[in-house]
């Protein structure tokens, strides 16, 4: 300890923890309020009518938010479990064996993490062209790996460092197959990491607008999208609704895996893109 | 099977995916922008495309309100995570507040956090109307224009609002694992609350801090939908300049395009080799 902290460094740090309380809470507050407002004109401090217009609209079957909802929920979940499929064994490899060119590899994985998007994303564009897979579901699912499957690697690449090989020896010696000390074994040890992972990929995949607006070519309409339209159309109450849907399941998310979000683990580093 | 080839089983799949996508995505932007695509005919490449970028004011002006955006969100955000960290490791009522608020902010997709903003600074938004409230403004165009406006205001005070906790937590969990006893040694050996800070604590943390600023450097520059929701129309931050460029309906606009995209991604690599320089350094203490 360094000794007692006078009154008022104390209530300095209060103030300034009310302060930031404020701050993080304050954008998402309009937002919410909007949701409900019916009529909500300047100079007033508060909408002058309360309604649920804009959650009925929003939960309508015709205003396509519930569509784009399970489009979006579609596209994040095929793009995590690719990324799960692909990057678990790729973090194996990184995490337990040391290789020549492992430096090389290591530098291929971080620069998507570190690259913006919009980068590589005209690019991709123009090689999806003749392939065919602009303005489809599938080329937006096989976009979003770009930012999805590098975030996985590096998560289950920690995950594996910490892994003791000797487990599975033990069962391949005791008589396992292959696969039933992968099922058994390997697979019982990695979940955690697997489930946190993925949960994080899902996100990553969730927030993404750039690469869906430009290879889904306004044909792929997940819930940013529609979000960013109704937001630039003044529809405020709509986007306030649209908008509390849309960060749902980071909230879902975050109350299961709160205790794994400490700028400790190497999961944070991937929020940097969301 | 051997270690070898079990490495490259192993890393086959990842490594396709990211170089056919990534990498793939970068050589044919590279292409493009010389003008070189023999598929379509193109075989002569020249350096056209550079040539009416870098001569284009608009460009000039695009990419210093793009770095000013980075620079600025980047720097004011890195000293407050550093500031906010400092009191997260001390105990105080609302600590547990701040700190789930903290983690759910990093949850929440920018786009949300521009809209917010959006409706927070607008000239007829929620602090207009409280300045309006308290005759500080006769109306909405006495308000000081912070969104859609020529310093990116709002789009600096979107970023400075998301990327304080993800700086944040990076920092105080460096905080937490470098622990007090630097601190209180230089504090029993006569230094103030000041100095330990600092010549002690600071130096500790600079590489953690930087490669996490690197991270939000190259994001803020990169990013799209925060400049094209609350970003003035002239000039545009590069990213909202190249998708219009690419998907202007002059294809010969494209090459343009792609040399700017290709100048973002010179940029990030420069931010790459800092954050390798650091992370390793990092490591290596």
């Amino acid at each position: 300890m360094l000794g007692r902290d006078g009154f008022g460094i104390r209530s300095f740090r209060i103030l300034s923890g009310i302060f930031l309380i404020v701050w993080l809470v304050l954008p998402l507050l309009p937002l919410a309020i909007w949701s409900f407002a019916h009529g909500w004109f300047y100079p007033s401090l508060l909408p002058n009518q309360w309604s649920l217009k804009a959650w009925e609209y929003a939960l309508s079957d015709t205003a396509g938010v519930i569509d784009s909802l399970w489009l979006t929920i579609g596209i994040s979940l095929a793009a995590t479990f690719l990324s799960i499929l692909v990057g678990v064994p790729a973090g194996r490899a990184l995490g337990m064996y040391k290789f020549p060119g492992k430096g090389l590899v290591e530098l291929l994985i971080l620069a998507p993490v570190i690259v913006p998007g919009i980068a590589v994303v005209l690019g991709i564009h123009s090689i999806f062209l003749y392939i065919g897979l602009n303005n489809t579901v599938t080329g937006v699912i096989l976009v979003h790996l770009v930012p999805t499957l590098p975030y996985m690697i590096l998560v289950m690449s920690g995950i594996f460092a910490n892994f003791e090989p000797a487990y599975e020896a033990q069962a391949r010696s005791l008589g396992a197959s292959a696969f039933k000390t992968f099922w058994y074994v390997t697979l019982p040890a990695i979940m955690p990491g697997i489930v946190v992972g993925g949960l994080f990929a899902f996100l990553v995949s969730w927030s993404q607008y750039i690469l869906t607006l430009l290879i889904g070519g306004g044909r792929v309409v997940t819930l940013p999208l529609l979000l960013f339209n109704f937001a630039t159309s003044g529809r405020n109450d709509i986007t306030g609704a649209i908008g509390m849907i849309y960060i749902l399941p980071g909230a879902i998310i975050l109350l299961l895996t709160a205790r794994h979000l400490s700028g400790r683990s190497g999961a944070v580093g991937g929020f940097g893109q969301i | 099977m051997s270690d070898r080839i079990r490495i490259v089983v192993l890393l086959f799949p990842a490594m396709l995916i990211i170089v056919v996508l990534f990498f793939g995505g970068l050589v044919v932007g590279l292409m493009r922008s010389f003008n070189y695509m023999p598929v379509i005919g193109l075989t002569e490449p020249n350096l056209q495309a550079y040539w009416s970028v870098f001569t284009d004011q608009e460009f000039f002006l695009s990419f210093l309100l793009t770095f000013h955006i980075a620079f600025t969100s980047t720097v004011i955000s890195s000293v407050l995570a550093i500031g906010a960290a400092l009191l997260l490791r001390r105990r105080f009522v609302g600590r547990a507040l701040v700190n789930f608020l903290f983690q759910l902010n990093l949850t929440v997709p920018h786009l949300v956090g521009a809209i917010g903003i959006l409706y927070l600074f607008s000239q007829s938004g929620s602090f207009a109307r409280l300045a309006a409230e308290w005759g500080m403004i006769a109306g909405p165009a006495d308000f000081p224009e912070l969104i859609f406006d020529p310093y990116a205001i709002g789009i600096i005070i979107q970023y400075v609002w998301k990327e304080i906790p993800f700086i944040g937590l990076i920092v105080l969990a460096n905080m937490q694992s470098i622990g007090e006893d630097y601190e209180s040694v230089a504090r029993s050996l006569g230094a103030t609350r000041w100095q330990a800070f600092r010549y002690v604590l600071l130096p500790l943390l600079l590489p953690g801090v930087l490669s996490a600023s690197v991270m939000v450097f190259a994001f803020t520059f990169g990013a799209y939908e925060i400049p094209a929701l609350l970003g003035a129309n002239f000039p545009a931050a590069l990213p909202v300049l190249a998708y219009r460029k690419y998907t202007d309906v002059d294809l010969a606009a494209r090459p343009e395009a792609m040399a700017m995209a290709i100048v973002i991604a010179l940029l990030s690599a420069v931010m790459i080799v800092i954050y390798l320089r650091y992370s390793r350094r990092r490591i290596r203490d």
